[in-house]
């Protein structure tokens, strides 16, 4: 049972300005049926860009529910400048806090919030840019990396309380926490990496990292390594003697040889096996 | 407020006989059953009795009873067993609609070296046992299939695998926490090689189960340390709760067939008055073949945390499938595994009877229900997309 305070239970039990408003200005839907919530938001303005009235319909739990009826009365009266202001935390705080696994329902009210302005301003709707981490949920690195710098966040769990990514499978977790990283390791001065590696400069890097740091190792073992290909930050080997038919090797792949490049050439790095199947290593 | 309790197949209420049993093992014979000395030696003939109990609720020999401290233990013990005991084994197959305690342990095993195989279910949530027998191999060292689904209540057809398996030197596993007491077990008809029980899904009370392993069939301890069960499962034992769990396995073999038809009956009730009074809700899982009190309903384009939560203030006690319940945000691994779409996944609601509940209950439930449901499908935007 999720232990939710009465305030949030009030909303849940009592909530505010369910339903679609006539001839709205606004309109901002978010979340699917697959996600398990989603969330429909409407609203009407005077003739100042100021909040008259606004409306919501939702499908899911309890604290889905009682964001968007926390989340309607707090822009009714507002601007929509200042209504853009309003962030998750707000959300949240209006209701006197939600458990932390909850998160991601006052994510979703801001969320739909800015779709509706962005519809009343005739904006194009922002492409989900950068690339696709959670599968499951449809998450990409921008906003998972957005979500860690503005919520403080440093662990995986709490990347999924606040927007869902890594709730699935669990496939995505490794990145998920390289991206954590990359937000703690990036003071605000460091955006701009001074002058990232070429592709030419790093194939060369991690020919020579396997050369001097991998491949001994694996050697005393009586296996062996190849370089294979190098595309998108993927670095494609092929394994070799007594390491081909190991069933640790995929193991020794992560441990030794992804660890390994990450370090020495680039913490972008992702090494795969030419030709074997991924799926169960989660 | 009265709280109705239609959520047996998470838990049950202690039976108040049961409760009797246990009762003077806490501070009056509070020996140590390992100990030389009568008060403590008392003590261990009480817990072979109760061995003796559990065994017969199973038609089997008490020293083919292993007590442990729940189901999940059990199972746990069951599968690492098997794959100790025959190290050159590399396969475990196993359902996809399985409980945590069996799913994420082969999981694990798979991670570790071992292939694990899954076995589907069709949309009724039945086995694709062509798929359990295609995928034998020489190096398969166990099978674990449920006796019946925790989330559904669909019976599966051990009877026919283990038929099937004859002569195959595979262990077979069966984790049958949801049966006993429900429906008839008996491991000299149905031949498996291993069964789990817990004592707190037939009113014994939680932290003790049990794991049957047939005579013969080679053994591995799970928790190592003294010789308690015979060397199968070191550590003291749980004196009050094993023979609180003898008990209960008493009144199950006594009782329990009695009390499962009326327990059917009840269910049928409550499901076939659901699904007349409110639109849009779909049972989950085979009709023939389940457990009596056990029945998923699905409501369309609602989420089962709100069900369970509007419920909860009517004192309705039930569980859900929905993502937002189970911890993760993962929606019950069973209805999908079943191919049930999102929109019934989500809005998923299990109602477990068991012999406690009365027709009055019922009554209510059916009473306070199509309300909770109208209520939550008029928030809903999926809703009035679809009238």
């Amino acid at each position: 049972m999720w232990e939710y305070n009465d305030k949030v239970k009030e909303h849940f039990m009592n909530p505010r300005n369910v339903g679609v408003v006539d001839n709205a200005d606004g309109l901002g839907e978010v979340g699917s049926v697959a996600c398990g919530d989603a969330l429909k938001l409407t609203f009407k303005l005077d003739e100042e860009e100021k909040i008259t009235d606004a409306k919501f319909q939702t499908f899911g739990c309890a604290s889905a529910i009682a964001s968007s009826s926390a989340l309607t009365e707090m822009i009714k009266g507002l601007t929509i400048d200042e209504a853009l202001k309003i962030t998750n935390d707000d959300i949240a705080n209006y209701l006197g806090g939600l458990p932390r696994e909850k998160m991601h329902c006052s994510v979703m009210g801001k969320d739909a919030l800015k779709k509706a302005i962005a519809y009343f301003r005739g904006e194009p709707l922002a492409k989900a840019d950068g690339e696709l981490v959670c599968n499951c949920f449809g998450v990409t690195d921008l906003e998972i990396k957005r979500a860690v710098a503005e919520n403080r966040i440093s662990s995986v769990e709490e990347v999924t309380d606040f927007i869902k990514a890594g709730g699935g499978c669990g496939k995505c977790h490794d990145r998920i926490e390289e991206l954590i990283a990359q937000v703690h390791n990036t003071e605000p001065d460091e955006v701009k990496k001074p002058s990232p590696l070429t592709n030419i400069q790093k194939i060369r890097l991690i020919e020579d990292v396997i050369d001097k740091e991998i491949r001994p190792a694996l050697k005393k073992d009586g296996g062996d390594i190849e370089l294979i290909d190098f595309e998108a930050n993927n670095v494609i080997v092929k394994l070799r003697g007594a390491c081909a038919n190991c069933k640790t090797s995929q193991v020794t792949l992560k441990n030794l040889v992804e660890t390994k490049i990450r370090e020495l050439v680039s913490p972008e790095l992702t090494v795969m096996e030419d030709g074997k199947d991924e799926n169960y290593i989660c | 407020m009265k709280i109705i309790y239609a959520d047996n197949n998470a838990t049950t209420k202690v039976d108040k006989e049961v409760v009797d049993a246990m009762l003077p093992y806490f501070s009056d014979f509070y020996g140590n059953p390992s100990s030389m000395h009568t008060f403590g030696g008392r003590v261990a003939r009480r817990i072979n009795e109760a061995r003796a109990s559990v065994a017969e609720m199973i038609n089997a020999e008490p020293e083919e009873i292993v007590f442990t401290s729940c189901g999940s233990e059990s199972n746990n013990t069951a599968i690492m067993s098997a794959i100790n005991s025959f190290p050159d084994k590399k396969h475990i197959i196993t359902t996809r609609v399985e409980h945590p305690a069996v799913k994420s342990r082969v999981e694990h095993c798979t991670r570790n070296g071992y292939r694990g195989d899954f076995v589907p279910v069709d949309n009724l949530g039945r086995l694709d046992l062509d798929y359990l027998y295609d995928h034998l191999a020489d190096d398969t060292a166990i099978i674990s299939v449920m006796w019946a689904n925790n989330e559904t209540g669909v019976i599966f057809p051990i009877e026919e695998i283990v038929d099937h398996l004859k002569g195959k030197k595979i262990i077979f596993h069966t984790d049958a926490v949801q049966a006993p007491g429900k429906v008839i077990v008996d491991v000299k008809k149905v031949k498996v090689d291993m069964l789990s029980l817990s004592g707190h899904k037939l009113h014994a009370p939680k932290g003790v189960g049990a794991l049957y392993v047939r005579k013969g069939t080679r053994f591995s301890p799970f928790l190592m340390g003294g010789h308690q069960e015979g060397g199968r499962r070191g550590g003291t034992e749980n004196v009050a709760s094993i023979i609180g769990f003898g008990k209960a396995c008493e009144l199950a073999l006594k009782y329990g067939a009695k009390e499962g038809a009326k327990t059917a009956k009840l269910r049928d009730r409550l499901e076939n008055s659901i699904t007349g009074q409110i639109k849009n809700a779909v049972i989950n899982g085979d009709r023939e073949n389940r457990l009596p009190g056990t029945t998923n309903i699905s409501f369309e384009y609602v989420e089962g945390e709100s069900i369970l939560l509007l419920m909860n203030e009517y004192g309705i006690c039930a569980s859900s499938g929905s993502a937002c319940t189970s911890g993760s945000l993962e929606p019950s691994h069973v209805l999908r595994a079943m191919g049930a779409p999102y929109t019934l996944v989500h809005g998923s609601i299990r109602f477990s009877l068991g012999k406690y509940n009365t027709d009055e209950e019922v009554d209510y439930i059916v009473e306070v229900l199509p309300s909770i449901i109208e209520r939550l499908r008029k928030m809903s935007p999926f809703w009035h997309d679809s009238q």
